[in-house]
């Protein structure tokens, strides 16, 4: 609530959800990321495009914290985050899903889904069960409602189909309060209908909610997404508008030169 | 798995998900009438002994099942409690012995026993798989040695002898019935602990950790945290039985606590499963028994290539041990509980 009082207020003062200046990071003599630079405003939704290796899952390692930068600032609503670990950047409302689903696939759905809204709330070590009622596990059950996942709550994850483990990934980041979240490939496997309900979830995200897309079909980005920001060797090259960046001959070059995953 | 195995899973996972069923009445009415049949012999040696080392190899089973940590050193852990209680309370050796009351004793070795366990969680909390087993095994191999070149505390190689178990609501609870009933209250209580706790906060972490320990972290958890946790209360029960186990041998040596018998507890927790609560207390079983009647089968000299030959068969034909066989055979069972994990 608090959240979207003060929104308004940090629209008009131009302030930015994420504000990357001069980030790289470098493993050994290979620069994954350099010098780049980026602003993404408060409630705005971002596509990044780029061919495989271009450095866009290492983009969000270093913006979550899962790597650190080696050299550049990083600003998480005003905040200087560069130092911070990658725990307290999701308490600060940071979150994620991962190309390669990360889940617990013994545990059930529901279970995944309460892990990770208790994650950033209190009595993480309690020996009593989640009381069915309580605040959490009723937090828990409306993210699977929004990824529409209600109906198999109580299933485990292993047995889910690859569909499914995009929309828990998805699920997932939605726990607590996230005012940010980072998408690496959410559609990727995904069937024509599956893609069509991955744009209406996203699209059914409360506006608040800002978040970087990379994604690599255009379809899916182009619908999702406002602005887009096209990655080539580890370097943001041209940001702009979906239609300017459709019709662009350097874009394109790079597209149908085959870099299609 | 095909799609179609899966979706019949998943119908039958989503109903119901009673625990504690028929099947667990029946078999703790069982337990409750078995003094009525069984010998003294049987009592104490087959049933006692077995709700024992079950409660250790239940220690084992669930930092292994519930957290992916296999620890060889849970009867260490165990041991430490048994000396505790020698060393505070009564001996007849001469050594140490400070003739403390019962019910100072046992709560103090209780918690020695679980924050030694918590301890050696601490110290293996950043490996995993086989390392973690090597951590524990060069730990139980080093407590061993301690307690055996240790005279001042431990009294090195002899140990100590002349452990009474205590008297009291006018019982002496070492005479078998009451014993045996003391065996199985404790092991009752750890078994409906673990069941409780494992569908808990804290026991769905330790399982988020078993199956990606990477996420739990970007969640927001401190993994080193839960972990030490989980050996602590894992811990707690070890010492408990350590408690029982010296209450029943009268006396503890290093030789109760080396490297062979501690590998005995993994081997009962592998051949009982280690996905439910009861297998380990199923495994323990057979372990005893073969232990017991297996110098009649082949001859005492022969008794390890039995158990060997016992615990590769059943490795061979089950994926968890009797427990899975059991699955395999008894459908309705799985559906309840294989969900746990
Ligand atoms: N942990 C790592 N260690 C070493 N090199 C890495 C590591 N992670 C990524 N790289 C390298 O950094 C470069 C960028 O990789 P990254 O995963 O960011 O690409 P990407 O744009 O996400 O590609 P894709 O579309 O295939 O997912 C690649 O050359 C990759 O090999
Ligand atoms: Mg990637």
């Amino acid at each position: 609530m608090s959240e979207r009082a003060v929104l308004p207020k940090m629209l008009e003062a131009g302030a930015f959800a994420l504000e990357l200046s001069g980030v790289s990071r470098r493993f050994g003599a290979l620069a994954a990321l350099s010098n780049v630079t980026l602003r993404i405003a408060v409630g705005e939704r971002r596509a990044v495009l780029g061919s495989n290796g271009a450095g866009k899952t290492t983009l969000f390692n270093v913006v979550t914290g899962d790597f650190m930068a080696t050299a550049g600032r990083i600003r998480f609503f005003g905040e200087d985050i560069t130092a911070l670990p990658a725990h307290e950047r999701t308490r600060l409302g940071l979150r994620r899903t991962y190309q390669i689903s990360l889940l617990f696939s013994r545990l059930t759905v529901v279970d995944n889904v309460y892990l990770a809204c208790r994650g950033v709330s209190r009595r993480r070590l309690s020996l009593l069960r989640p009381r069915p009622s309580g605040p959490v596990m009723e937090q828990a059950f409306s993210i699977l409602q929004a990824v529409r996942l209600d109906d198999v709550a109580n299933v485990e994850v292993a047995l889910l189909s690859h569909g499914q483990k995009r929309q828990l990934e998805i699920g997932m980041a939605l726990a607590g309060a996230p005012r940010f979240i980072l998408f690496d490939e959410p559609a990727a496997g995904l069937s024509p209908a599956e893609r069509e309900d991955l744009v209406a979830v996203l699209n059914a995200l409360p506006r608040h909610i800002g978040y970087i897309i990379i994604e690599h079909d255009l379809d899916v980005a182009l619908r999702v997404a406002s602005f887009v920001s096209m990655m080539h060797n580890g370097a943001v090259f041209k940001e702009g508008a979906p239609e300017e960046i459709e019709s662009d001959p350097e874009v394109q070059q790079i597209y149908l030169g085959g870099a299609h995953a | 798995m095909s799609e179609f195995a899966g979706k019949d899973r998943i119908a039958a996972r989503s109903v119901g998900r009673s625990e504690v069923g028929a099947g667990h009445a029946l078999f703790g009415l069982a337990l409750l009438a078995y003094p009525a049949v069984a010998s003294d012999f049987f009592l104490t040696q087959i049933g006692g002994l077995s709700l024992i080392e079950g409660m250790i190899a239940l220690s084992l089973m669930t930092l292994a099942g519930y957290g992916g940590m296999v620890s060889l050193a849970q009867l260490s852990v165990a041991g430490i409690a048994g000396y505790v209680v020698a060393i505070l309370g009564h001996n007849d050796t001469g050594v140490q012995g400070y003739d403390w009351p019962w019910a100072v004793t046992v709560p103090l070795a209780i918690l020695a026993a679980a924050a030694t366990s918590a301890l050696i969680g601490w110290i293996s909390a950043r490996t995993s798989g086989i390392y973690t087993i090597m951590i524990t095994l060069a730990i139980a191999t080093a407590v061993f040695y301690f307690a055996q070149q240790n005279y001042v505390i431990f009294n090195g190689h002899s140990g100590f002898a002349g452990i009474p178990a205590p008297v009291f609501f006018g019982e002496d609870w070492r005479a078998p019935v009451p014993f045996y009933y003391l065996c199985l209250f404790a092991a009752a209580a750890s078994y409906a602990g673990v069941l409780y706790v494992r569908r808990s906060t804290f026991g769905l972490t330790v399982q988020g950790m078993r199956d990606n320990e990477r996420r739990m972290r970007a969640l927001g958890f401190s993994v080193i945290l839960h972990k030490v946790f989980a050996w602590f209360l894992s811990g707690i029960v070890a010492g408990i039985a350590g408690v029982l186990l010296v209450w029943f041998h009268g006396r503890i040596s290093p030789s109760s606590i080396d490297v062979a018998a501690s590998l005995n507890i993994l081997v009962m927790a592998v051949i009982g499963g280690l996905r439910h609560p009861i297998g380990p207390f199923v495994g323990a079983l057979v372990v005893v028994l073969l232990q017991t009647f297996a110098s009649d089968l082949v001859g005492a000299e022969r008794f390890n290539t039995l158990i060997g030959l016992t615990f590769l068969i059943i490795v061979y034909i089950s994926d968890d041990g009797i427990l899975g066989l059991w699955r395999q055979f008894a459908p309705r069972f799985d559906h309840a509980d294989r969900s746990a994990g």
